[in-house]
């Protein structure tokens, strides 16, 4: 069961105390976008071995959602930063280079 | 026999005798004893039946790898099955009964099993059951029922008597496991400085030590033991709690303890068994070892032991498994059996050592004590039926040609040690194969990794392969310092030192003789309680069964409750040398925790009766279940469904309602209904974002019917928004909405808008509501009095604070049955005082509480959507003809650009409509229209659904809302709808959904 | 005002703690920039308290501040006071972007008193409550067992717990659960 420390509240908070919302920095394509554009937006996500970037939300603690970067495959935590964001901060981003030199993730790396 | 000895056992107290029964018969044991021990001691060695052959089962161990012996603990409701007896501490009025017997323990008549046993071979319910096919349901299924299976589920009616509970425990270093090593690495770590929590899965602290002897810093272990403890007790960093399993290990140093608390006393007051959710920083399992068998002919038959479960009987408990004990071995540990049992005054003829050159130290004392001792020799077969009587020795290296055959009672064998991984593997850690030890040890460079990716497990003394006292005590310091330091906490630790003679290493032995014969490897069982024998596994390596998880679904080999722990080792050795292939090739099957069964109870905790889940309860709840409520859940409320007076029918109850506030006055509880106030600078735009129709313009003082989508389009919630003031909007929500759609709102202000200056807050329980609806509602609040309800100074859809009979309220006026309505808030801790005065204020109209059924069926006579009935996650407003409340003007709302995508403008989409039988009959709920022709899967094809369906008691017949294909188009079309047999159709006419007063007439006064 | 009727109107037990319902707490909900010195001298000086750290609890002399998230604070006064403070910190805060709600009636309060307080905690919620990691004045919003909570130590013997109210009687016995006779764990 993992556990994630809430950026907001700083709790280290085990998995019961959130929620899992899917993969983060979506952007948002309302009307006036193509279908090609919102069919990605909706529907299309990553699913990576590997580095992840994922939206939790402290629902039974502070109420925030937060962004976590983590492995999928062992689990390590890189880090967790604030949802009031478009993309990772450069220290967690540093963090991943050194344990996975040349990742990439959508349009990061 | 097996009996008691005259002196001995180490833990059992001769002055104070134990009464219990098993089988019917009763017995009296010592305390100390566990139930095995006690059982031995009264030379009832048959405690059971295997699952397949039902042959005849005795006790093969002393610990929680026991795969025999499992018996029916307790009766009635503190009845409890597959408990096993080597682990059950013997207790005053203990009652046991066999399990997998029928008729009996010793007459059992699925016995002739054993002798179709080359019939009954692995995969043996694939291949013999298939055919012919019905003889499945009446023959085999039945018989596999009554014959297989192990001990009997409760009665479904008792219930537990017994509590349970979790807690919630962080340590900076968990030590699993009390024996040596435990004890020194939980010791070093507690040195640090950190915070040590050290459990022990027995009662007994000290593990193998206490019985197997040796010498620490120059003391007896046991000596050493005692006082090691006794500074672990004195250190404030330091919690020891025995009787607690180490039952699992998870992701981020999570681990599950489970602590039997009352099992060995069960008068004791408190929970039974309490399950620890443990995050540790670093976690040590200090797990031990668990011997092995050998493959020999006969070696299921009782009598036949592991050589440390025999001398463990002998030396803690002071029981004999009878006077003559074989010892056959492969490594030099077995020898100290017959150094105990010669000690004990018992006969051991002859230890037979597989290895050509014997052992080391340890047979030269077994020598010296005049025990004969044969190397390079094996048993080529055990006999006796119920028990063993003699054993016929052979070279190891031929087929089984027997030199001497030797009477005796009992046989220990040992087929070496195998660490036991389990907890060190359930989160991911890797094994390495040691082939001069023989056997899998964790892998230290591959361990299970924390949140930080550093290591969280590691593994001391024996469990992580190091058998020797000496080398386990170095193993765990070094262990227990580097956890130490892990978690942060430094420490300069010196291992004790251990004196101990060095010992011959092991020589593998699979099969004994290596070269039996199959009449021999048919008897040579691997798994005992599954009935899994070396011919199985060989079998379905020929068969085909490459992969070592196949093979044991196959064979059912570790499939029983002990899950391989004696039987795993060794039948994957004969698969790998079935395959050709190289143990290490083949692998393990995956270590799952928990590592012996738990109780449900301890995983259930306090979650059962009254609090096994929550029950959400309105300020008015009380009196709904003194008026005779029939309760529904919606969501964790429970909502009155209807209130059903005495003589009454629920149906007739719900019928009664209707018509009372049809035409006069009733009441509604309805503070379920989500709250959410939403306030800020941007609140209107954002207001207009989260609803599909526009709600910044709506004036205060106003209300508004609102819908919500997804971003996929479809309809998520709807109700009544009311605007507070300048930057106020409050939504109401559905009943089960409120949280949900309180963290829709919050999730696209946080994560989307969160530059938007609005904040929301949920206020749904601070406010009772009640909803007093039918002709006579303004009169009823007009006689509460305080503010003016008139249709001029609160029109339809409008809202206003004030004051009724005294309380403060906020006022709406709104319909949700077509009836002149108002909902009252007040605050919720008057609530059941305002309903109280409405009650007692509205007798005059005869004022009549309603449940949720009333309210549905006034609903749909109005034609009015329910999310959850019209609605499924697959439904757009426009389906359901709710385009008036979709804004045109907006340029973006959630859920706009979803519903321009071709799908959901296709107009085949099917659409809402009223529907009335021809009959006047009520449609069945969920019914489909059937259409023309069948589709590709040769299932009629269907033009829409029944969303809700009603008997209406207003118009005194059955009406419905549905989806059909161009419905609003086919107004007055006659379709047919499937009844629930699929065959019957019922016509229904295609009508507007809205069924009574469509113009409004009766809401609007 | 005698019509007030709270979840379970002040049911008590007897275990290994006491656990009481309290009777009628006045709570106003606050929201609003704790960067604005505006908004914390407006919230500060009505309540007659500091501004609490993130996780805590600011005693003042009558009532007292929670922190509920780095923009939620909640003020405990009087049952009857809260109605009139809630008016107050409206006005005070008209002129911000805040939101005041008084939610006295929203919530079920309890208090454990003496004994293993902290273990029977400890029993429902993911929370280490050894006193090195949780302080007398901490504040903790979690789940005991299956519903949101919130609890805090307003001394060594004494903890109060704040659930909804709708929940009230299911908390109660929870609690009353976790402090039966003979569970004491003798961890913490």
């Amino acid at each position: 069961m993992l556990i994630l420390e809430c950026p907001y509240c700083g709790v280290k908070a085990e998995e019961t105390e959130l929620t899992a919302g899917g993969e983060a920095h979506l952007k948002r394509y309302g009307p006036g976008s193509s279908d090609d554009e919102f069919e990605g937006y909706l529907f299309t996500r990553e699913n990576p071995m590997g580095v992840h970037f994922e939206r939790w939300r402290h629902s039974n603690g502070c109420g925030k959602w937060f962004h976590a970067a983590r492995s999928t495959t062992t689990l390590e935590v890189f880090g967790t930063y604030s949802a009031q964001t478009t993309e990772p901060p450069q220290e967690i981003k540093d963090k991943i280079s050194a344990r996975h030199p040349g990742w990439s993730w959508r349009d990061q790396s | 026999m097996s009996t008691r000895l005259a002196k001995g056992g180490r833990l059992i107290d001769r002055s104070k005798t134990v009464k219990f029964s098993f089988n019917g018969k009763s017995f009296t044991g010592y305390q100390g004893d566990t139930l095995a021990s006690a059982l031995l001691a009264n030379d009832q060695m048959l405690v059971g039946r295997s699952f397949k052959y039902h042959r005849p089962r005795g006790i093969v161990a002393s610990g929680a790898e026991e795969p025999n012996a499992l018996v029916n603990l307790g009766s009635g409701v503190t009845h409890e099955p597959n408990q096993r007896a080597t682990t059950t501490e013997l207790f005053e009025g203990l009652t046991a009964t066999p399990q997998n017997v029928w008729p009996s323990l010793d007459f059992d008549i699925g016995a002739v099993n054993s002798y179709a046993s080359r019939l009954l071979t692995a995969g043996f319910y694939y291949k013999m059951f298939m055919y012919p096919r019905a003889f499945w349901k009446h023959v085999y299924e039945p018989f596999i029922r009554q014959s297989a299976g192990l001990g009997k589920a409760p009665d479904a009616e008792t219930r537990d008597p017994d509590t349970y509970e979790h807690f919630y425990a962080f340590v900076d270093v968990l030590v699993i496991g009390g024996g040596v090593a435990g004890l020194q690495a939980a010791k070093t770590a507690a040195d640090s400085g950190a915070k040590v929590l050290l459990i022990e899965q027995t009662a007994d602290w000290g593990g193998r030590s206490l019985v197997d002897g040796g010498s620490i810093d120059g003391k007896p272990a046991v000596d050493w033991i005692k006082d090691t403890l006794e500074a672990l007790e004195n250190m404030p960093n330091v919690t020891l709690r025995n009787r607690m399993m180490g039952a699992g290990v998870y992701d981020h140093g999570y681990a599950l303890g489970y602590e039997r608390l009352t099992d060995h006393a069960p008068k004791v007051a408190g929970p039974r068994h309490r399950l620890w959710r443990i995050r540790a920083k670093q976690i040590v399992t200090a797990t031990g070892a668990i011997e092995r068998p050998l493959s020999f002919a006969g070696n299921d038959i009782p009598g036949v032991m592991l050589a440390a479960a025999v001398r463990d009987y002998v030396v803690n408990h002071g029981v004999s498994i009878g006077d003559r004990t074989v010892v056959v071995t492969n490594n030099d540990d077995a020898y100290r059996t017959a150094i105990a049992l010669n000690e004990a005054g018992l006969d051991v003829p002859v230890i037979v050592d597989a290895r050509e050159f014997g052992g080391g130290a340890l047979m030269e004392q077994a020598k010296a004590l005049g025990i004969r001792v044969e190397t390079g020799c094996g048993i080529a077969k055990v006999h006796g039926k119920k028990r063993v009587t003699s054993v016929d020795i052979c070279k190891q290296a031929g087929e089984g040609a027997v030199l001497w055959s030797i009477p005796c009672e009992a046989v220990a064998m040992s087929g070496g040690w195998s660490p036991v991984v389990h907890l060190w593997s359930h989160c991911g850690g890797k094994l390495n194969w040691d082939d001069t030890q023989a056997f899998f040890r964790p892998d230290a460079s591959r361990p299970p990794k924390g949140d930080d990716g550093e290591a969280m497990v590691r593994v001391a003394g024996s469990a992580n392969g190091e058998l020797g006292l000496n080398a386990g005590l170095q193993d765990a310091t070094a262990v227990g310092q580097a956890a130490a330091a892990a978690a942060g906490f430094e420490v300069a630790a010196v291992a004790p030192q251990a004196a101990e003679e060095p010992e011959t290493p092991i020589e593998p032995i699979w099969q004994m003789p290596q070269g039996a014969h199959y009449g021999l490897r048919l008897k040579s069982w691997l798994d005992f309680q599954n009935d899994v024998k070396v011919s199985d596994v060989q079998l379905a390596a020929q068969e085909g069964y490459e992969s070592v998880e196949h093979t044991k679904r196959y064979t059912t080999l570790g499939m029983a409750t002990d899950q391989g722990k004696l039987s795993n080792i060794n039948g994957l050795a004969t698969l790998s040398n079935a395959l050709g292939e190289d143990i290490p090739q083949v692998g393990t099957t995956t270590f799952r925790p928990p590592y012996t069964p738990i109780s449900m109870g301890a995983i259930a905790g306090e979650a059962r009766g009254e609090i096994f889940q929550p029950i959400r309860k309105t300020p008015m709840h009380a009196w709904h279940e003194a008026n005779g409520a029939h309760f529904e859940p919606v969501g964790h409320w429970r909502r009155p469904y209807a209130f059903v007076k005495s003589g009454e029918s629920v149906k007739e109850a719900v019928h009664r309602e209707v018509l009372a506030t049809r035409n006069s006055l009733g009441l509604l509880d309805a503070s379920t209904l989500g709250k959410i106030i939403v306030k800020g600078p941007d609140a209107g735009k954002f207001m207009d974002m989260m609803y599909t129709n526009m709600m910044s313009n709506l004036k205060i003082g106003k209300c508004r019917y609102g819908l919500m989508c997804t971003e996929n389009g479809f309809l998520t919630d709807d109700g009544v928004v009311a605007r507070i003031d300048e930057d106020t909007w409050l939504c109401h929500t559905t009943t089960g909405g409120a949280d949900r759609i309180h963290a829709h709102i919050e999730e696209w202000l946080q994560t989307e808008w969160w530059d938007w200056k609005v904040y929301t807050a949920n206020i749904t329980e601070q406010l009772a509501q009640v909803a007093v609806v039918g002709p006579n509602a303004r009169k009823l609040l007009e006689k509460l009095g305080g503010m003016d309800v008139s249709k001029e100074a609160l029109p339809f859809m409008e809202w206003r604070d004030g004051e009724l009979g005294g309380f403060p309220v906020r006022a709406y006026r709104i319909s949700f049955s077509g009836e002149l309505s108002y909902e009252i808030a007040v605050p919720a801790n008057l609530g059941r005082a305002f309903w109280d005065k409405l009650l007692e204020a509205g007798a005059e109209w005869n004022v009549t509480p309603y449940g949720t059924e009333c309210l549905h069926i006034m609903r749909a006579e109005k034609g009015f959507i329910m999310i959850g009935d019209e609605t499924d996650g697959t439904v757009i407003p426009q389906d359901l003809g709710l385009n008036w409340a979709i804004s045109k003007k907006k340029e973006d709302f959630l859920g706009k650009r979803a519903q321009q995508r071709s799908h959901m403008t296709d107009p085949k989409r099917w659409k809402l409509v009223g529907l009335e039988t021809v009959d006047g009959s009520t449609l069945p709920d969920g019914a489909y229209a059937v259409a023309e022709g069948k589709n590709a899967n040769g299932q009629r094809n269907t033009q829409g659904r029944v969303t809700s369906t009603y008997h209406s008691p207003t118009l005194n017949k059955g009406i419905a809302m549905g989806l059909v294909l161009n419905g609003p188009d086919r107004m007055g079309e006659v379709i047919e709808f499937a009844a629930v047999d699929g065959e019957t159709m019922i016509g229904a006419k295609i009508v507007s959904p809205v069924f009574f007063d469509p113009d409004g007439e009766k809401q609007n006064v | 005002m005698s019509d007030i009727a709270t979840s379970l109107n002040g049911a008590s037990f007897e275990g290994i703690t006491r656990v009481e319902e309290m009777r009628a707490q006045g709570m106003i909900t606050l929201r609003g920039d704790f960067a604005d010195p505006a908004f914390v001298s407006a919230v500060t000086g009505l309540v007659e308290a500091d501004m609490p750290g993130q996780r805590q609890v600011s005693t003042g002399a009558e009532r007292s501040i929670l922190w509920m998230s780095p923009d939620e604070l909640m003020v405990l006064c009087t049952y009857a006071e809260a109605p009139i403070l809630e008016a107050k910190l409206r006005d005070a805060l008209a002129d911000q972007h805040a939101l005041v709600a008084n939610v006295s009636d929203a919530r079920a309060c309890f208090e454990l008193v003496g004994g293993d307080l902290r273990e029977v905690l400890a029993k429902l919620a993911p929370v280490d409550m050894s006193p090195e990691a949780f302080a007398v004045g901490d504040l903790r919003r979690t789940r005991l067992a299956q519903v949101a909570g919130a609890f805090w130590l307003s001394s060594e013997d004494k903890a109060q717990i704040v659930c909804f109210r709708s929940v009230g009687e299911y908390m109660f016995n929870l609690l009353k659960t976790a402090a039966q006779p003979g569970s004491s764990v003798g961890f913490i």
